[in-house]
């Protein structure tokens, strides 16, 4: 079987800074998990029934008390604060990072259709140009999506980019990211979204430059016919 | 209170240390789940307004302030008469309650008639829940949460003066005294609960 | 005018009720007796077989969606049983999936372990715990069981209705909930509304019952920090059922008019706000997931302390985590929604509030480890299900502190990590505490010992399987895997988990099988066990100080309580055990008297 505590290789900007709250969060659930359960069974072996034992007579402890709320409550805060770069950084539109490619991705039963923008570098004008069920980057570029929905809610999720998010009808919402590598990687719904959706997935594809602007401008030549 | 380890146990006689009978406390706990069966209403009303201000028009150009404004008035008097009747069984004065109760469910089915009436007119003209002329995109949500909010209320009404001529009936058979009065008392609480409802809903749906 | 007079001038609404104990069991016809009864014990025995025949409908759903994660395409064992509409030849079409999604998850949650939790426990042993006659209302206590049953039998009708059950998962998210257009399925999606609406009833009179009855009918000397630890949970779950339900009517209720009456609520097409639902339906959702593990935890306390013969370690400590469980699960309701389009501003405020609330879980756990250190460990078979409470709760507590790191929940939302998660909380959590309590209370239920040898065997067989089936789930979630897909297979990716994912379905036949076990020593024992003591765990509490099952009615006299709940092993006595309402040395049997320690009611 395919045992692993290790997530898929990451080819994000953000992805290992992500990558690396999970593996603290592993380590301290590890250490706890291993402490608490080991002594869970010391106990039940130590003090076991045995004829002619009576248990301590111990109504509990203040200190102790004290001792085990505040080390579980600084520890998951720190969790907690060590977090908020990450998300603020990947969700916050305020702190995205400027001269982004733009594309819109819009979900509907059970389709991902991404447009992009043409010559003029706008979206919305006559010569942009889609694509179905892929999503074609550059790599190291920062491309920001612009998350449609036009029936239900679906949600965009690049495993391997760290990256997921709803899209909602009636809403837009973006998120972005920057590819570290070229290569084809998985483009999955994460929401349930009728009875198609364990089919609805897509292939983003992150080219270097120069492939990106051959496919974008055969796929915007074949559009225009 | 005394109380000796022998004592009958009798769940209808209160235990030690009870400080409000069952019945009463049971209904004061009823209605916190009522305020927060309301909350949820009117929760989702506000923030649908805020979202989506333009389904909304001037107060008082759709519905109609006015009318409703009267039917306030009534809904607070009838909450006055409710007290009348407690205040009257109190003091041992039957005929007092029965008169008061039958004035408070005279007063509380006129408020229930006079939503009909309201409901009826504004379904004439096209105000209806799920349809509207003058928003762009259809859907109607100044009429769904309108009729919603309202519609819940008006049901909570109906049902407190179905309750009121059921202990109105039981006044009649002389179940109340001076010394007992718990039915009374409790209906008077869910009565006044309605009541105030109404002032908040009257206040966001129809002057906001 | 005193209340006494007030009360019992009220008997008019009750007249009826046989409320005495010495009045014993008088001749009361089969029906009301057995069928439509006021006594708390037999509506809490009414519950027991209503949910368990939901946790085995609800069992069988995860079966046949196991089947198909496990032996995706195949036709199911025993080909064509299921119509053409669910799996034509055996195979289960995506849409019959989806259905089994949402009412495992619905019937698992709403008319299982809900109801296992707080109709059973909270029926049977509020009034025995804090020496009550019966519940303040017994007649609305059988209408709360009586409103269950319509609730459950249109949720399981919903199956057979034109275009199936409903099929937008157990959050049912909108606007794909609000249109059979969306899912193909048109009446089921509103007969799912509309029975946990009735349901949603049943709960809360309940509650209001549970609420009234621990407030006002304590016996003399049960003072608030005496009340024992399933009673306290019972109450502060009954506090937060009370107010999170309604929220969830309301919002069954627009979601329902947008289904039916045109309104759009939900439905952007109408401007209508998708995510007001998943904000009503979490700030209900979260208080809901501690509805469904406080009692549990109250159990697992009672059985602890009784089984290491040892006073629960913080008594104090215990109550106020759970209190202040209560307070903080109404803000941390947005950790459900990280990844849904809310401001991200919101996310990290919901961020930090959540793990605060993973504080007093820890602070409960180390109190059942110090309860346990230098106890004298009793191990049968209750203590084994409530020691696999505390060693599962471990797992599930700590899974969740990675989702609630929003930006390790972005990779991890809606995978399997969560559905082990939430299985470690809702199995190895309150379904363990559930067998605990159901093995430690039969007796008193019953009035006949449930067969140890098998109940080890049971017990043994179900924890080795349960981590089989939800362990490997955690990985499935670390290697990308989602949830609620039918066929995971569509996804290269996902191929090589296959292997993963038919190991769990063969470990989650065997644990369905080895649940036979139970329901085969709950019937045998019923009938053919042991003739229970009225002590047999030489407990402290009240349920124990009368006979196995108790008559109508409780107590034949009031009892006195002197002392706390968990007085085990004191060194006033000789016996390890100090019942809450025997004397202390120098007061006689007959009652307190004036040199004997005044109980403090309601203090």
């Amino acid at each position: 079987m395919n045992w692993s505590w290790m997530l898929p290789e990451t080819v994000s900007t953000y992805g290992p800074a992500i990558d690396q709250m999970y593996y603290i969060i592993l380590v301290i659930t590890g250490v706890v998990f291993f402490l608490t359960e080991g002594l869970l069974i010391a106990f039940l072996v130590r003090y076991r029934h045995k004829e002619g034992r009576k248990a301590a007579y111990i109504h509990g402890s203040t200190k102790a008390e004290v001792i085990w709320t505040l080390t579980p409550f600084l520890i998951v805060m720190s969790i907690a604060l060590a977090s908020k770069s990450s998300w603020d950084l990947v969700k916050n539109p305020a702190n995205f990072p400027a001269d982004a490619m733009q594309v819109v991705v819009t979900a509907k039963q059970y389709e991902w259709n991404v447009t992009y923008a043409g010559a003029d570098g706008r979206i919305g004008t006559a010569d942009d140009f889609t694509s179905r069920n892929q999503l074609h980057v550059p790599v190291n570029k920062v491309v920001t999506v612009n998350l449609r929905s036009e029936d239900v809610i679906h949600s965009f999720f690049l495993p391997d980019f760290r990256l997921k998010q709803d899209a909602v009808p009636g809403k837009e919402i973006s998120v972005w990211f920057e590819a570290t590598r070229t290569g084809e990687f998985t483009l999955g719904c994460a929401e349930l979204c009728g009875l198609g959706h364990y089919r609805m997935k897509g292939t983003v594809f992150v080219h270097t430059d120069a492939d990106f602007q051959s496919w974008a401008a055969s796929r915007a030549e074949e559009e225009q016919q | 209170m005394n109380h000796s380890a022998t004592a009958v146990m009798d769940n209808r006689h209160p235990m030690p240390g009870m400080q409000v009978y069952n019945l009463k406390l049971g209904m004061w706990i009823f209605l916190l789940s009522e305020v927060m069966f309301f909350t949820s209403l009117i929760g989702s009303y506000i923030i649908l307004r805020f979202a989506h201000p333009e389904h909304w028009t001037q107060p008082g150009v759709i519905l109609n302030v006015p009318l409703t404004a009267v039917n306030t008035f009534l809904l607070i008097c009838s909450s006055v008469t409710m007290v009348k009747a407690f205040v009257a069984i109190e003091q041992g004065d039957q005929k007092g309650l029965k008169l008061w109760l039958l004035a408070t469910i005279l007063i509380g089915a006129s408020f229930v008639g006079i939503q009909v009436v309201e409901y009826t007119k504004l379904i004439h003209e096209g105000f209806v829940p799920s349809f509207s002329a003058y928003a762009a995109e259809g859907g109607n949500l100044y009429g769904a949460t309108f009729y919603l909010m309202t519609g819940f209320h008006g049901a909570h009404v109906t049902i407190g003066v179905l309750c009121l001529i059921f202990v109105l009936f039981r006044a009649m058979k002389g179940a109340y005294t001076a010394e007992s009065y718990g039915g009374v008392e409790i209906i008077g609480l869910y009565w006044h609960f309605v009541d105030l409802v109404w002032i908040i809903l009257f206040t966001i749906v129809y002057l906001l | 005018m005193s209340t006494a007079q007030l009360v019992s001038s009220l008997e008019g609404e009750d007249r009826s009720q046989p409320g005495y104990a010495g009045e014993g069991q008088h001749d009361i016809s089969f029906i009301r007796k057995y069928i439509f009864s006021t006594d708390h014990k037999t509506i809490g025995k009414q519950f027991l077989f209503l949910s368990l025949f939901f946790l085995v409908v609800g069992g069988a759903l995860a079966g046949l969606m196991r089947w198909q994660l496990g032996f995706p395409g195949q036709p199911l064992p025993g080909g064509g049983v299921l119509p053409d509409t669910m799996a034509p030849g055996g195979i289960i079409l995506p849409e019959f999936y989806n259905s089994l999604v949402t009412m495992h998850g619905t019937i698992m949650v709403f008319f299982a372990i809900m109801p296992l939790l707080v109709g059973v426990f909270g029926n049977l042993l509020i009034p025995l715990q804090i020496g009550a006659p019966d519940m303040a209302f017994p007649k609305l206590n059988m209408m709360s069981f009586w409103l269950a049953v319509p609730a459950g039998a249109v949720m399981l009708a919903s199956f057979f209705v034109e275009g199936g059950a409903a099929g937008a998962g157990w959050t049912s998210y909108a606007p794909l909930s609000t249109s059979g257009e969306w899912t193909g399925v048109y009446l089921g999606q509103q007969l799912w509304l509309a029975s946990l609406i009735i349901m949603g009833f049943s709960s809360l009179t309940g509650a209001v019952n549970y609420i009234t009855t621990v407030i006002n009918m304590r016996a003399p000397g049960m003072t608030w920090f005496r009340i024992p630890l399933p009673t306290w949970s019972l109450f502060i779950t009954a506090i937060l059922i009370l107010l999170a339900i309604p929220i969830l009517t309301g919002g069954l209720i627009m979601l329902l008019f947008d289904q039916t009456i045109g309104t759009t609520f939900f439905i952007p097409a109408g401007s209508g706000e998708p995510l007001l639902w998943q904000h009503v339906f979490w700030f209900f959702g979260h208080p809901e997931v501690y509805i469904l593990i406080l009692p549990a935890m109250g159990i697992v306390s009672e059985v602890l302390a009784c089984r290491a013969r040892k006073p629960i370690f913080g008594y104090h400590a215990m109550v106020l985590a759970m209190i202040a469980i209560a307070f903080l699960g109404w803000i941390v309701w947005g950790h459900h929604m990280f990844q849904s389009g809310m401001n991200p501003m919101l996310g990290t405020t919901f961020m930090i509030s959540t793990v605060v609330i993973a504080v007093p879980s820890a602070i409960k756990t180390f109190n059942w480890l110090g309860t346990l250190w230098r106890g004298d460990i009793h191990f049968d078979t209750p203590m084994l299900h409530a020691l696999s409470f505390v060693s599962m709760f471990i797992i599930g507590g700590l899974s969740g502190i990675f989702m609630a790191s929003a930006p390790v929940d972005m990779y991890f939302h809606d995978t399997y990590f969560i559905v082990a998660h939430i299985h470690y909380v809702l199995f190895g959590g309150s379904l363990f505490g559930i067998f605990a309590g159901i093995t430690f209370w039969f007796p008193k239920m019953f009035g006949r010992m449930m067969g140890e040898g098998l109940g080890k065997i049971h017990f043994g067989l179900t924890f080795i399987f349960y981590n089989m089936v939800f362990f490997p789930m955690h990985n499935l979630g670390v290697q990308g895997m989602m949830r609620r897909i039918y066929d995971p297979n569509e996804y290269e990716f996902l191929r090589p988990l296959q292997e993963m994912n038919t190991f769990i379905s063969i470990s989650v036949f065997l644990l369905v099988t080895t649940q036979f076990l139970f329901a085969f020593n709950f019937f045998w024992s019923m009938f053919k066990g042991r003739r229970a003591p009225a002590n047999p765990w030489n407990s402290n509490t009240l349920e124990w100080t009368v006979p196995s099952p108790p008559a109508h009615g409780n107590f034949a006299v009031m009892p006195t309580v002197y002392r706390g709940p968990y007085e085990y092993s004191s060194p006033e006595v000789d016996a390890d055990f100090y019942p809450q309402d025997q004397p202390p040395p120098g007061v006689g049997s007959g009652g307190h008297t004036a040199s004997g320690p005044e109980p403090v009611p309601g203090a």
